[in-house]
């Protein structure tokens, strides 16, 4: 259960938002410039609303009310970015295992996103699809009790779309983990069944 | 912090630590030799500063560090702090992103700002002189050593040497920069 109440102001506009998720997947629907990144990055800790509250699974983790901000490290929140982030410095394997707390589930999730061939490869030889399967499996291997995904689908060719797509609705069945994803598609929003949020 | 923070009076820190660079060697000495003495600033610290190695070591590195100041500051400013807000979100506490993230991505330019400094500090020679002395086997850097045997004739032989020692020191460090630097660029785009 995700409740998101936020407010802040963006350069010359206010983003507001309220919206209360128990589905699997809960999707941020609108055009680019509308701050559906801003909203992720707020749920993930890494900048501050103005005002509001972020609550997961009953856990506070922005309430100003109650004193309480979750810095990001502590808030368990996966995130997926658009430009993948991975680092530079640091191989396939030692990316996937930045945030996890052990290497039990690294073999299984890298077979799972079909990147096992790719552990021992530095980040600049990977073609974006690669890429982003291994921001996803990083994300995955911290174990976060949340997922944000920003614009998953975005820049892949439509084999590659496909194929992140199957991989989100086996996230979706088999995960248990919840998924906050960020479009501008309102196709996929059908396809994977996901709770719209308008911004 | 030059890099990262604004803070109050950054722009006077910032001058003082540059202030080496501009001013005469002799000068810095001369300040460091007052700020050291018993009625200076750091006149507790003096007894075991004045006219020893550790002098010598504290003047090289004042005069080393507006040198290193600048190619430092460019590696931190170059490392995207995207990458650090990722780390977070990966549940790294602010030192771990430092140590694992911010550093090694900001290696090229320790190792230039590394490099600087050892040059300025192998060569500093007005400052040592003035502020801790020119005393064998405790404050007698390299150049001071080679002023020192070319004043008296017949030691050509013995300069030479502390020469050929200079050239090779200043080699080693050159080609060991250059090996760290290119492991760092290695990975990088």
């Amino acid at each position: 259960m995700i409740n998101v109440d936020i407010r802040k102001r963006l350069g010359d506009f206010d983003l507001a938002l309220a919206f209360d998720s128990d589905a699997k997947v809960t999707a941020l629907f609108g055009p680019s410039g509308a701050g559906k990144t801003s909203v992720l990055d707020m749920i993930a800790g890494l900048s501050r609303p103005d005002a509001g509250r972020i609550v997961v699974d009953g856990a506070p983790l922005f309430d100003p009310a109650a004193g309480i901000d979750v810095p990001p490290d502590h808030r368990r929140v996966g995130y997926v970015f658009q430009d993948k982030r991975l680092f530079p410095h640091l191989r396939v394997r030692a990316n996937l295992l930045y945030g996890a707390p052990d290497d039990a589930g690294l073999a299984e999730t890298a077979r799972d996103l079909g990147i096992a061939h790719l552990l021992d490869r530095w980040p600049r030889h990977l073609s974006g699809g690669e890429a982003q399967r291994v921001a996803i499996g990083r994300a995955l291997l911290m174990r976060p009790r949340l997922l944000l995904l920003d614009e998953p689908l975005a820049h892949l060719d439509r084999a590659r779309r496909a194929e992140v797509l199957r991989l989100i609705e086996r996230l979706r069945d088999t995960g248990g983990v919840p998924l906050v994803y960020v479009t501008h598609d309102a196709n996929d929003i059908e396809r994977l069944g996901a709770m719209r949020v308008d911004l | 912090m030059l890099a990262r923070r604004d803070f109050f009076g950054k722009a006077v820190v910032e001058a003082l630590v540059t202030l080496p660079l501009v001013l005469p060697p002799v000068v810095v000495g001369y300040l460091l030799l007052l700020a050291f003495s018993p009625a200076g600033v750091f006149g507790a610290l003096g007894a075991g500063v004045l006219f020893r190695w550790t002098g010598a070591a504290v003047a090289a590195g004042v005069m080393a560090l507006p040198l290193m100041t600048g190619p430092l500051r460019l590696g931190l400013e170059a490392v995207d702090p995207r990458l650090e807000g990722a780390a977070r979100t990966l549940g790294a506490s602010r030192a771990r992103v430092f140590r694992t993230v911010t550093l090694p991505l900001a290696l090229p330019g320790l190792v230039t700002a590394a490099v600087l400094g050892f040059a300025r500090a192998l060569g500093e020679f007005g400052a040592t002189q003035t502020f801790v002395s020119n005393i064998p086997g405790e404050t007698q850097t390299l150049p001071l050593a080679i002023h020192a045997l070319l004043q008296v004739p017949g030691q050509d032989a013995a300069a030479g040497r502390l020469t050929l020692i200079s050239v090779f020191i200043a080699f080693a460090a050159l080609l060991g920069a250059g090996v760290v630097q290119r492991r760092a660029a290695a990975h990088r785009k």
